[in-house]
């Protein structure tokens, strides 16, 4: 299968601060892949580094077969990768309408602007329902659901989810779970990084796991032992 | 009453003026979170390209406007994507030296060119007036001031709503971050957002120009009442740069009525102060 996001050999710098360590990661088209790891692996500063907020000492990036290290999200959105960030980060005085207006910036996706937006609509129909209301009068649970359909209005090949569950309650992050499989169905890549380890198994058709800015094990969720990704989680 | 009624009448025709002198600042400080030292002077470069424009061409100042309005949305995109962008996201300082830089610049550049002799934008709106009572009068030209304001005040209202452009400038004065990830080169969004200021800029100045005497040096002058009504109405609040420009006007033209004409600069500052007191945010403040 083709490669859709190919890391190799990535090492970023905070400053002095080393903070990823010569991580490679593939992401073959249609998977999805979680990145699992405790609080501090470098897991977020690995999303930053692919969506080009951050640029990497050394190593590249492939999306598609295409250079993308260093390259802004401006340069990146257009090729069909998009970033649901942590901490959902909604526009929150624009109304839902507008913030899902606002992912369908690009020019590419501007013109199936309304076709995306009946299917968002549909995957979560609440937001139709609260398409006038501002960003910040939603729920934790909605605002994550307008962060993830508020990406998808990109027209994306490729969606990066950083700690989608966050602070959502247990039945909420289910409906979301379900949600992104229907996603997935319709050929979207997803890569989810996640601290909910049980989750993240369950969803995912392959599995990272990071420690200390190093990538320390992957594989098939059922092909791992539940003691191996502790041992790989924790560094014990 | 008629003789209360004038000063209200003239203060809330002045206010439309005043909203549109502080509405780019207003925009660029809640946008771009920057302090544009340089808008009063930019405001005054277009009085005085109004006047070269009146005197080459002989047109009215109103028509100079068809001209001055792009080339003051090109000289916004150039200071923003040229000289501010440069300096931003590092500190609160850089941005405010170059602003306050080219702030000075511009007054030698006007100062060099055009000497510092008084100027005015003449108009034969500026002797007409429209009686409504007895000693009651409609300056004409206030009333053109009032709704060049109003409709300016409009058009960039409507603007922000309804376009890409505008929703992505609301988008990055909320989050930059977030818009920068939705594939929105924000940097490029700012030097819009400063060319639009710069836009309001053009027609202030050029009212500005047609109702009161100007000289190189005048910039600052309005830079304060810009600061004045940005402080009542709130920053970046458009509802709040209308409101605050018609309390600013009010208590100027009120306690130059009540007071004396002495102390009519004395009074609009007493009632900002008022304001910074009970409600530092502003009327319209967003935080």
């Amino acid at each position: 299968m083709k490669l859709a996001l190919e890391v190799s050999g990535l090492d970023v710098y905070y400053k002095d601060f080393h903070a990823l360590w010569d991580v490679s990661m593939e992401v073959r088209q249609g998977e999805i892949i979680s990145i699992i790891g405790a609080n501090g692996a470098g897991k977020s500063t690995l999303f930053k580094t692919i969506s080009g907020i951050l640029v990497p000492t050394r190593g590249t990036i492939h999306l598609f077969g295409e250079r993308i290290e260093g390259l802004p999200p401006h340069v990146t959105v257009p090729k069909g990768m998009t970033l649901v960030p942590e901490g959902r980060r909604i526009f929150p005085r624009l109304t839902v309408y507008e913030n899902l207006i606002m992912g369908s910036y690009t020019p590419r996706s501007r013109s199936k602007r309304e076709d995306a937006m009946g299917q968002i609509y549909n995957l979560f129909p609440i937001l139709k329902a609260r398409r006038n209301q501002m960003g910040n009068t939603l729920s934790g649970g909605e605002q994550q659901m307008l962060a993830i359909g508020r990406a998808l209005m990109s027209d994306p090949k490729i969606v990066l989810c950083d700690e989608i569950s966050l602070g959502l309650a247990p039945l909420v992050i289910k409906s979301i779970y379900r949600r992104l499989g229907q996603i997935n169905q319709y050929g979207i890549t997803i890569v989810l990084v996640e601290q909910d380890v049980k989750r993240s198994l369950k969803a995912a058709s392959r599995v990272y796991v990071m420690l200390e800015g190093k990538m320390v094990l992957t594989g098939e969720p059922f092909s791992l032992s539940e003691e191996e990704i502790k041992k790989a989680y924790f560094g014990i | 009453m008629e003789a209360l009624l004038q000063p209200i009448i003239n203060g809330v025709l002045l206010g439309g003026l005043y909203a549109v002198i502080a509405l780019g600042m207003s925009i660029i400080f809640g946008i771009v979170k920057l302090v544009n030292l340089a808008h009063g002077d930019l405001m005054i470069l277009s009085s005085y390209l109004s006047l070269v424009l009146v005197s080459w061409l002989g047109v009215s100042p109103l028509v100079s406007l068809f001209m001055i309005v792009p080339v003051m949305f090109f000289v916004g995109f150039f200071v923003q994507g040229v000289l501010l962008n440069r300096v931003l996201g590092k500190e609160m300082e850089p941005p405010l030296l170059v602003a306050f830089g080219l702030s000075v610049i511009l007054q030698n550049i006007l100062l060099l060119v055009f000497t510092p002799d008084a100027r005015s934008l003449m108009s034969n709106l500026a002797v007409k007036t429209i009686p409504l009572g007895e000693t009651l009068t409609l300056p004409v030209l206030s009333l053109v001031n009032f709704f060049g304001g109003f409709i300016v005040i409009l058009a960039v209202y409507l603007l922000f709503r309804n376009t890409y452009l505008g929703r992505a400038i609301r988008a990055a004065s909320d989050d930059e971050m977030s818009t920068r990830l939705m594939g929105v080169n924000t940097k490029r969004i700012y030097a819009h957002a400063m060319g639009i200021a710069m836009m309001t800029a053009a027609v202030a100045g050029v009212l500005v120009g047609m109702t009161f005497t100007f000289y190189p040096h005048t910039g600052p002058q309005f830079l304060i009442i810009s600061f004045g009504v940005i402080i009542i109405g709130g920053l970046g609040s458009m509802k709040g740069c209308l409101a605050g420009g018609l309390i600013l006007a009010l208590a100027q033209t009120l306690g130059a009525h009540f007071i004396g004409t002495g102390y009519q600069l004395l009074f609009g500052y007493g009632v900002l102060l008022v304001v910074l007191g009970i409600r530092p945010q502003g009327l319209f403040g967003k935080i």
